[in-house]
């Protein structure tokens, strides 16, 4: 395993350049510390210092008395390890900062922070959004990524001491980012609000992490690709190409937060959209179908229902996803032919996204009984059917005439967090109670009984949540476009506002029904990892064996 | 490497490749899957010959229909207005009260006056015209610069303490922060502005507050504390209080002397619409 990643005997070219690395970076937060006018920026650099110092002092530990003793594992696991904590652990305070913002909407004068400007709502909803999409999903998917390269690729994760540095860059660029737009940091784009010099930070952790994948991919032990793989590597690649272009910026100096976008009016626009639609498209759908590729037929111990659709859904998803932004600028100052461009691209990407579902779905085909006795299954199976969901009313709601009425809604809401929640958090929860026994070497889940409250606190939040955001949003649109018998608007603002007022209270329940059913989740998660099982019997389906499979390779 | 099982289950040959114990269906593309894909490409392809689609150099295709946004935005417009045009026509004529017992009309400017009410007056004035605190209630019968018809459309034509050249103007001296009466007088008058509204107070107290009142107050609000619409000055021997009536309320206002400033709506709406407006305030409950 060594020759793989040192250049010669003795030296590790991983083990020189990490550390020179850090310390680089540790020079440049100490000159900002030093020299910024600007104390925002001054706090920054003091916060980057200790996140450096926090892995610096970690990476002494590791290899401070010569290469640790599983670097000749068959595969690197405790970097999987760690993400799955940071995991749990982002994704329980995005959804609590959810919560909070909920209730500031359902209830503005209770919760709001007059006095207190870091809790205003204009700061809590990027964080929630950036802690849930970025922190928990970014977690999910780096972890899970690495789990999945190196089981099918039958090859120890390249790069020896570089996953280490992409999982702790990562979450240095995750406290960073949370803590500047508490401070009021923000380039004001929306899933990208962090300002350049993380964007700069964020570009290095991500070129290793395409790297280490590379990498991995590179040395692989089987002749094929998996089709995981593929969607691994279109979601870390085109991310680095939207976060790029989209980030394009001018600093006002190199000693301050704010810069200025390369771009400006309805261009500035659509490059925002450009990258905010295939964040969705590529981060939030193309990373979790990786995920569902993986986990689904591991768990249900079936084949991949069509090897055929696989590759042309992916191929289809990747080349019509990119086209699709211009449907968030529907009659705007955008051109028109943009918006028939957006709006027609994503009507052709239906299909290609139900390609990923029937997918997901047919590979149950023969071992449906397995949904009534294994929970795990189940969570994975409805994040399809959610998937499926929300990739119809995507669709639908791209095609001008319902846009009219869904622009600026709740219903938009409803619809990201059919996505986000159904999809993209139970695919989420799926794979992080297939890996705890997987990676800890645990029989069995400390409870299934627990696994089965958390799906359905969960589904019935999801439910709440969506349904009412449904009512609320076309309630919101329809009042919105109401003239009366004299040509005048029906309803004031405010009138709409206040016809919300009980679905905004529904909503915020559904959000802390979700958000309960993940603290069951982490404290089933934790007991598991201290080895402890609450109920006896062999309910447990497929654990046992992805355990033999597990244990014959490493 | 490769064996090409088949599956048991579905009886569908795999790939033959295996990783980590999974393998892949060779399964056709499902055919509904395939049907549909096609028929939204064939729709796009439709869509891009009628409609403004792709980008040349200079320009772009414009499509069979030659469709435009704009026009269209632009021919709803024209078309709502259309349908308000006689009544406008005839609101712009009428005078205030005419508007008042014309039914049809009444109805017609009640109908602006709400819409133009819910965009431009419920931010301050609350969506009920119920008000707030520094903001004044409409639906009482306390009116600063007058309650009729007329009153109200031109405090709403220029607005109190705005940027308009003939806007109601009034300024009650900060007596606190500007030094002009000592913390103690302002104690005095204070409890004398109470006992006008018939709340009990300190008699020795009050009886020092009516000559500091008299010496200072009573240009504007009067003898009686009664108030006068000329300055827009409140009556304070009732029970309705803009910056609250309790003692430390009055106190600090006499302090500060805030007065708040209401935009001139001159020259953002249309002489009707505030014609529309002044009728629907009128209407909230108060209108004298």
């Amino acid at each position: 395993m060594q020759a793989a990643v040192s250049p010669g005997p003795g030296i590790r070219l991983d083990l020189v350049l990490v550390p020179t690395l850090l310390a680089l970076a540790a020079v440049i937060g100490v000159v900002e510390a030093a020299r910024s006018p600007d104390p925002l920026m001054v706090i920054q650099a003091w916060t980057f210092l200790a996140c450096l110092l926090g892995a610096g002092v970690w990476f002494m530990k590791r290899y401070g008395g010569g290469i640790p003793a599983d670097e000749a594992g068959a595969y690197q696991n405790d970097v999987v390890k760690a993400g799955v904590i940071a995991a749990m652990f982002w994704g329980i305070a995005g959804m609590l900062v959810g919560v909070v913002i909920a209730l500031q909407l359902a209830f503005p004068a209770t919760f709001s922070f007059p006095d207190l400007p870091y809790f205003n709502f204009g700061r809590l909803r990027p964080l929630h959004t950036s802690a849930v999409i970025f922190a928990f999903g970014g977690n999910v998917l780096i972890a899970t990524s690495f789990y999945v390269v190196q089981r099918t690729c039958k090859a120890r994760l390249a790069g020896g001491a570089w996953p280490w540095f992409v999982f702790c860059g990562y979450q240095t660029f995750i406290v960073l980012a949370g803590t500047g737009y508490l401070l009021g940091i923000t380039e004001g784009r929306e899933y990208a609000e962090p300002e350049w010099y993380l964007d700069i930070w964020l570009t290095i952790v991500w070129v290793a992490y395409l790297l280490v994948f590379l990498g991995t991919i590179w040395k692989r032990k089987e002749p094929h690709i998996y089709v995981a793989n593929w969607f691994y590597l279109a979601f870390i690649v085109t991310i680095a190409l939207l976060h790029v272009v989209n980030n394009l910026s001018m600093p006002v100096s190199l000693l301050e937060t704010k810069s200025f976008s390369a771009f400006s009016g309805v261009q500035d626009a659509l490059t925002q959209w450009w990258y905010g639609h295939n964040a969705v498209g590529f981060f939030l759908t193309a990373g979790f179908l990786a995920i569902m590729y993986y986990f689904i037929p591991k768990r249900a111990e079936r084949p991949v229902y069509s090897y055929r659709l696989s590759i042309v859904h992916f191929w289809t998803l990747i080349f019509i996803y990119i086209w699709a932004g211009p449907h968030h600028l529907h009659y705007t100052a955008l051109p028109e032919w943009a918006q028939t461009l957006g709006m027609t691209f994503s009507v052709m990407l239906w299909m290609p996204s139900w390609g990923g579902m029937i997918n997901g779905l047919m590979t149950l085909s023969g071992a449906w009984d397995k949904l009534r006795t294994d929970p795990v299954l189940r969570m994975l199976v409805v994040s399809v059917a959610f998937y499926g969901m929300a990739t119809f009313e995507g669709p639908v709601m791209s095609v001008k005439a319902v846009n009219a009425l869904s622009h600026y809604t709740d219903w938009t809401i409803g619809h990201v967090h059919s996505g986000a929640l159904g999809w993209v958090g139970f695919v989420s929860f799926g794979a992080l109670y297939c890996l705890v026994p997987w990676l800890w070497k645990r029989e069995r889940l400390y409870s299934n009984t627990l696994v089965e409250w958390h799906f359905w606190v969960a589904t019935i939040g999801i439910v709440f949540y969506i349904t009412a955001m449904w009512v609320s949003g076309i309630m919101q649109g329809l009042m919105w476009r109401a003239y009366n018998d004299y040509g005048f608007l029906e309803y004031s603002f405010v009138e709409t506002v206040q016809a919300m007022h009980p679905y905004y209270i529904i909503r915020a329940m559904g959000g802390f029904l979700y958000l309960s059913g993940a603290l069951i989740m982490a404290y089933n998660l934790w007991r598991t990892i201290r080895g402890d099982v609450r109920e006896a019997g062999a309910q447990q389906i497929a654990t046992a064996p992805a355990l033999a499979v597990q244990g014959a390779v490493s | 490497m490769s064996k090409k099982d088949v599956d048991q289950h579905s009886g569908t040959e795999t790939t033959g490749h295996e990783w980590d114990g999974i393998r892949e269906l060779n399964t056709p593309l499902p055919r509904w899957w395939l049907g549909i894909f096609y028929a939204t490409i064939v729709w796009a392809v439709g869509y891009w010959v009628v409609m403004p689609a792709w980008p040349l150099v200079n320009g772009y295709t414009h499509g069979v229909l030659n469709h435009s946004q704009r026009a269209d935005v632009a021919k709803a417009v024209e078309m709502l207005k259309a349908s308000r045009r006689a009544s406008e026509a005839r609101l712009s004529k009428a005078g205030l009260t005419t508007i008042q017992n014309d039914p049809d009309l009444l109805q017609f400017a009640m109908a602006e006056g709400k819409a133009a009410f819910g965009d431009n007056c419920a931010p301050c004035h609350g969506s009920g015209g119920q008000g707030h605190k520094g903001y004044p209630n409409l639906n009482d019968d306390v009116w600063l610069w007058g309650g009729t018809l007329g009153d109200i459309q031109h405090t709403i034509t220029v607005g109190v303490r705005s940027v308009s050249p003939d806007t109601r103007q009034s300024q009650m001296p900060a007596f606190g922060r500007d030094g002009i009466l000592k913390d103690a007088q302002i104690g005095d008058v204070t409890e004398f502005v109470l006992s006008l509204s018939g709340r009990s107070a300190d008699a020795k107290a009050i009886a020092r507050g009516k000559k500091v009142f008299a010496d200072n107050c009573v240009a504007c609000h009067g003898e009686r504390g009664l108030g006068n619409r000329a300055f827009g000055a409140p009556n304070l021997a009732d029970r309705d209080w803009l910056y609250g009536g309790t003692r430390e309320d009055i106190r600090s206002q006499i302090e500060l002397g805030r007065g708040g400033v209401m935009p001139t709506w001159g020259g953002r709406l249309s002489p009707e619409t505030i014609k529309a407006l002044a009728v629907y305030v009128h209407s909230l409950g108060g209108g004298e």
